[in-house]
């Protein structure tokens, strides 16, 4: 979230899109109702009307999958009459950068395109620079066709609304409704917020998605200020620590980007991740990465890590390949992976394609599931299908203590880190993740430094001391925050910091080996004083009343509770919307030497006209603007629609060019490609509120199996009739890649939609069930069913790999 | 003592279900063995071991599609059919309004299930070896938590503001003032529900529609015991069941008479 969750209740307009958070985030329905109250108007845009939509003032009915078509005709709307907010377009975002003359958009595709490797040479997707200044050329009139607000407005005027209607089959009038009712937020005090879910994130296109959606927000003004923004509802409690903590193959903590083998030094790796910039006007805080970079080092290798080292940057694997879910499960499946070890996770449920991630799964030598319950994934060799005595995976299954067993921090959607202690011990010999990682690490260890191995000098040189037992998650923390290693000196010779105490925040890190750090944005949650994720001071601290209750728990970065919030201000410093200010400059404050109040400035600098010392506010890019136009992601500086890998329409725009140009197609052998012929309805995935994930929390709580016992299928009742289906009745899904059974729901809320002038059908199906029973000793019994992911297919987003369980074809007949 | 109240706002319910499993929690109520029979809504109906449920909805309107996701639960009646039709005074009111139930008293007469006219009460199983150990049940309000200074277990577990508890006065006039504003929303049919119904409930409703959209009465009335009551069947019960069933006939006669003051 840019924003977090209590600050929902300050939008003027919520456009939930892409999530149906009341189902799967009912708490956040505290603050969504909050805003009604308050005479805020709620939108749902969903296949379906969901639960979400029930609450809703406007509900549009979209094509799964068609998400860019809808907002791309936001854009067209938003622009062809002009209800963009004129001062922060122009101000704050690129609008006015003149992009190369080489860039160019033709028959859906961009300059650069490789259609053999299926990429983009990106060198044209970029700003024209004065060869005097070295910085991005920009007409502030707007008139040069080379201008972003002119590509822009080029790239979208094939979006109108009959075209867009015809790729979504949102009615027309639906459409320019909503769009009517959110484009009103284009006014400095009008804003809106925009919620959002897996329903954006799990498509060939899902990070373009939401590009389509920061195009909106950044031309209606809406990112920086209370009730506006880009909120996404993560799907754990904790899925937003994790990311943070880098659990993921791209990335080290705190998002730095992950060492290549072309890094052939610390200083090449660090040159090749640290923009730079000569506009005065840009604060580029990511030139600050060296510091993040060295302390990092500094943190997990200790005294083995010294300049003459590169403080252990050759200890680091480099990244050669694409470790993603996908790559890894196609690995498996090959049978090029021997052994897994998984966390919490039940992917034989969980996974897109789960026919062939239980086959990849069976592949394995050894398998080790850490969990509450013995999941779906550790019973592979008894799943349906399969004989055991073919399976020859060796199983070990460590009971893992359950949340409230263990203490630590759990960082959720909003950024905010809160403390959670420890109720009770846990149960038998259930032992914390942390338990198990620290133990495992303990022995490896020993087995380097007796046997030796690969990289064994860099594993024995690691920093690792955190108790012989359960790790000391305090100090783990503390790490997070970072500590001087040396004493440290100002220019004057005074010591700002001594050997062994806390940094107060990243603003203390150094180059120099002088400091470590396991996290830079997590740099100041445990200061000197002591663990700010453990405060629970509920009061609104902020003058307006904005909800920022900045004394709860800590916000990353430096317990900022809405980010760009510089962009809350004109250059003067002062609000755009005077009743929900977020920060704002008093020239009084700092004994008349001026200074921001309100929530923590996005970078303390002095307002953006301040002589010398204003710098602009989107600080994190190097150039100070929000990009309309981003060079960044590997499918386009522009979202484009592309249809679904799996889809029951030409795409309209250019039929030659259906689907995403630069995602990465799976062999078929994994994941078939099912045909509109054979398989004509489509077929689209969500959680419901009961259940949780893959169910393994959920089904065996009776309680809440009572509440939604069985698998099921929703169809409209014009499908359900064309079928011969009945309310209750069993159906079968089928796709190219398996099948399902689940007891149909005959509802009013699914629609059939007129498509290209065709009508489509849509079904919804969970994805909770698994074939382990109730109380998850075997197969069979009460709240035994199979999941959605039987049939989803096996392709993802072109830049996170995240698969596409959202949109695919099927076929549904009577059980 | 204050008189209480919970408001059910069916406009701002989103079917989360939370207080049916906080309900479960608190009381401590076994499950019910379901099925999904074509719909969300479970268990299929009120039991002896389900106090409330939420009731889902699909209703068309014409301004379009809506989803209403209403509770269906005791009403805790001023005029209560089931306290005067129950003998051995396992339900009263409570001074806070409220219908209290004590399971130790019940006899599992049935009077209060079929006077009810919102049809809440239910009865356990007969038991085979002790017939006479059928029970009612029905929400008690949380009597433990309410008369202890908490609010219900429902209450407490409501994410959106659906279901509030305080005096009763206040929930009248925060319903009350609800309804003007669903109404200026263009829910014409919008109304309070609650406030004289049966000398004025104690868990009342803010409904987008009208009562009957939702299978509420529009003008309740406690139903009157017209046949001979279906008294556990046992030779031990018989003669205490033909005593009981007297003393009812004399109560319904008299809360007759009271219906028509």
């Amino acid at each position: 979230m840019t924003n977090h969750w209590v600050d929902v209740k300050n939008a003027d307009v919520i456009l939930i899109m892409g999530s149906n958070a009341a189902e799967n985030h009912p708490i956040s329905f505290k603050w969504v109702t909050a805003a009604i109250e308050k005479g805020a108007k709620l939108i749902s845009v969903d296949p379906r009307f969901t639960r979400t939509s029930s609450k809703a003032h406007l509900y549009a009915p979209i094509r799964p999958g068609t998400d860019i078509a809808f907002l791309g005709g936001m854009v067209k709307y938003i622009l062809d009459n002009e209800l963009y907010d004129k001062y922060y377009v122009l101000k704050y975002t690129n609008a006015a950068h003149l992009i190369k003359p080489d860039y160019a958009f033709h028959d859906g595709v961009f300059s650069g395109y490789n259609e053999e490797k299926r990429t983009y040479d990106k060198s044209s997707w970029g700003y024209q620079v004065d060869e005097e200044t070295g910085i991005p050329k920009r007409d502030e009139t707007l008139q040069d066709p080379q201008c972003v607000l002119n590509l822009l407005k080029k790239h979208y005027e094939r979006y109108d609304l009959e075209t867009v209607s015809q790729i979504t089959g949102t009615p027309v009038e639906k459409l320019q409704a909503v769009y009517e009712l959110y484009g009103s937020t284009g006014k400095p005090d009008k804003v809106a917020t925009m919620m959002y879910a897996m329903g954006w994130t799990q498509h060939t296109v899902g990070t373009q998605m939401i590009r389509t959606a920061t195009l909106v927000q950044s031309l209606l003004g809406n990112m920086g200020k209370a009730g506006g923004g880009i909120n996404a509802l993560r799907g754990e409690a904790n899925v937003q620590g994790s990311t943070d903590q880098a659990l993921l193959f791209h990335i080290l903590p705190g998002y730095l980007g992950y060492p290549v083998a072309t890094d052939k030094t610390l200083a090449d790796y660090i040159a090749r991740i640290t923009p730079t910039t000569k506009d005065p006007l840009s604060a580029n805080w990511k030139q600050n990465q060296p510091k993040y970079v060295v302390s990092l080092l500094k943190a997990w290798y200790g005294e083995n890590a010294t300049a003459e080292n590169e403080f252990g940057f050759h200890w680091l694997s480099k990244n050669g390949g694409n470790y993603s879910w996908m790559s890894l499960f196609e690995q498996m499946y090959a049978g090029n992976v021997k052994g897994m070890m998984v966390f919490g996770q039940n992917p034989a449920v969980s996974s897109a394609n789960s026919n062939m991630i239980r086959k990849a799964i069976n592949k394995l030598d050894w398998l080790v599931v850490s969990n509450l319950w013995s999941v779906e994934t550790a019973n592979c060799w008894q799943a349906e299908g399969f004989d055991p005595a073919d399976v020859q995976t060796e199983v070990f299954l460590l009971p893992a203590a359950a949340s409230f067993e263990k203490q630590g921090s759990v960082t959720n959607s909003s950024r905010l880190v809160q403390w959670r202690y420890k109720a009770q011990e846990p149960l038998g010999e259930a032992k914390p993740d942390s338990w198990i990682i620290n133990q495992l690490m303990l022995r490896l260890r020993e087995m380097y430094k007796a046997e030796g191995g690969p990289n064994a000098e860099g594993i024995l040189a690691l920093n690792w001391n955190y108790g012989e037992d359960e790790p000391d998650v305090e100090l783990v923390t503390r790490m997070l925050n970072g500590y001087y290693v040396k004493d440290v000196l100002d220019d004057k010779g005074n010591v700002v910091g001594k050997a062994g105490e806390q940094v107060k925040n990243f603003t203390a890190l150094k180059d120099d080996g002088s400091t470590a750090c396991t996290n830079w944005i997590y740099s100041g949650v445990w200061p000197q004083e002591g663990n700010m994720a453990a405060r629970v001071d509920n009061v609104d601290d902020h003058p307006a009343g904005i909800g920022q209750y900045g004394k709860w728990g800590w916000a990353w970065p430096l317990n900022r509770r809405i980010i760009y919030n510089r962009a809350s201000v004109d250059e003067n410093g002062k609000p755009f919307d005077p009743k929900r200010w977020v920060i704002q400059w008093d020239p009084k404050a700092n004994d008349g030497k001026g200074g921001w109040i309100g929530d923590v400035p996005d970078g303390g600098y002095p307002p953006l006209s301040t002589p010398e010392k204003g710098k602009l506010p989107f600080i994190m890019q190097p150039e100070g603007y929000a990009r309309l136009f981003g060079m960044g992601l590997a499918d386009g500086p522009f979202p484009e629609h592309y249809e679904p890998y799996e889809s029951p329409v030409d795409n309209v725009l250019h039929p030659d060019i259906p689907i995403n140009p630069v995602t990465k197609v799976f062999a078929d052998e994994i994941n078939p490609r099912g045909d509109r012929s054979k398989y004509p309805i489509i077929a689209t995935t969500y959680r419901v509120t009961e259940h949780w994930q893959s169910g393994a929390m959920t089904r065996h709580i009776p309680w809440l199996l009572e509440l939604q016992p069985e698998m099921f299928v929703e169809m409209s009742e014009e499908l359900a009739a064309e079928l011969g289906v009945r309310g209750g009745d069993k159906v079968i899904v089928e796709s190219a890649r398996g099948e399902v059974e689940g007891v149909a729901i005959v509802t009013k809320r699914f629609k059939p939609m007129q498509v290209a002038g065709q009508t489509v059908h849509v079904v919804g199906m969970p994805w909770h069930w698994g074939f382990m029973g109730m109380r998850m000793l075997e197969p069979g019994g009460p709240g035994t069913g199979d999941s959605a992911n039987a049939v989803t297919v096996f392709m993802g987003d072109a830049n996170t790999m995240i698969p596409e369980s959202k949109a695919l074809l099927c076929q549904v007949r009577k059980a | 003592m204050t008189e209480v109240a919970l408001l059910l706002d069916v406009s701002k319910c989103t079917g989360c279900r939370a207080c049916q499993v906080a309900c479960k929690q608190w009381n401590d109520l076994p499950a019910e063995t379901t099925a999904n029979r074509g719909t969300y809504e479970n268990p299929p109906d009120l039991s002896f071991s389900t106090r409330t449920r939420i009731r889902f909805l699909e209703y068309e309107r014409a301004e379009g599609l809506a989803w209403y996701f209403f509770n269906q639960r005791c009403l805790h009646c001023t005029d209560a059919a089931c306290v005067n039709s129950c003998e051995p005074q396992a339900l009263k009111h409570n001074e806070m309004g409220f219908v209290s139930y004590e399971p130790g008293l019940c006899i599992g007469c049935g009077y209060c299930a079929e006077t009810c006219p919102f049809g809440i009460p239910r009865l356990s199983e007969t038991g085979i070896i002790f017939p006479d150990t059928r029970k009612m049940n029905k929400c008690d309000f949380c009597a433990d938590r309410t008369t202890n200074g908490l609010q219900p277990a429902c209450a407490k577990a409501c994410p959106t503001g659906a279901i509030t508890f305080g005096e009763r006065a206040e929930m009248i006039a925060k319903g009350k003032a609800r309804v003007e504003e669903l109404i200026a929303n263009g829910y014409t049919d919008a109304n309070f529900y609650g406030e004289n119904e049966m000398g004025g409930l104690h868990q009342m409703y803010v409904l987008p529609e009208k009562p009957s959209v939702f299978g509420l009465p529009e003008n309740p009335q406690a139903r009157p015991l017209v046949k001979a009551p279906e008294l556990p069947v046992s030779v031990g019960t018989a003669v205490v069941g033909a005593a009981v069933g007297g003393l009812l006939a004399l109560r319904a006669r008299g809360m007759k008479k009271k219906t028509h003051e």
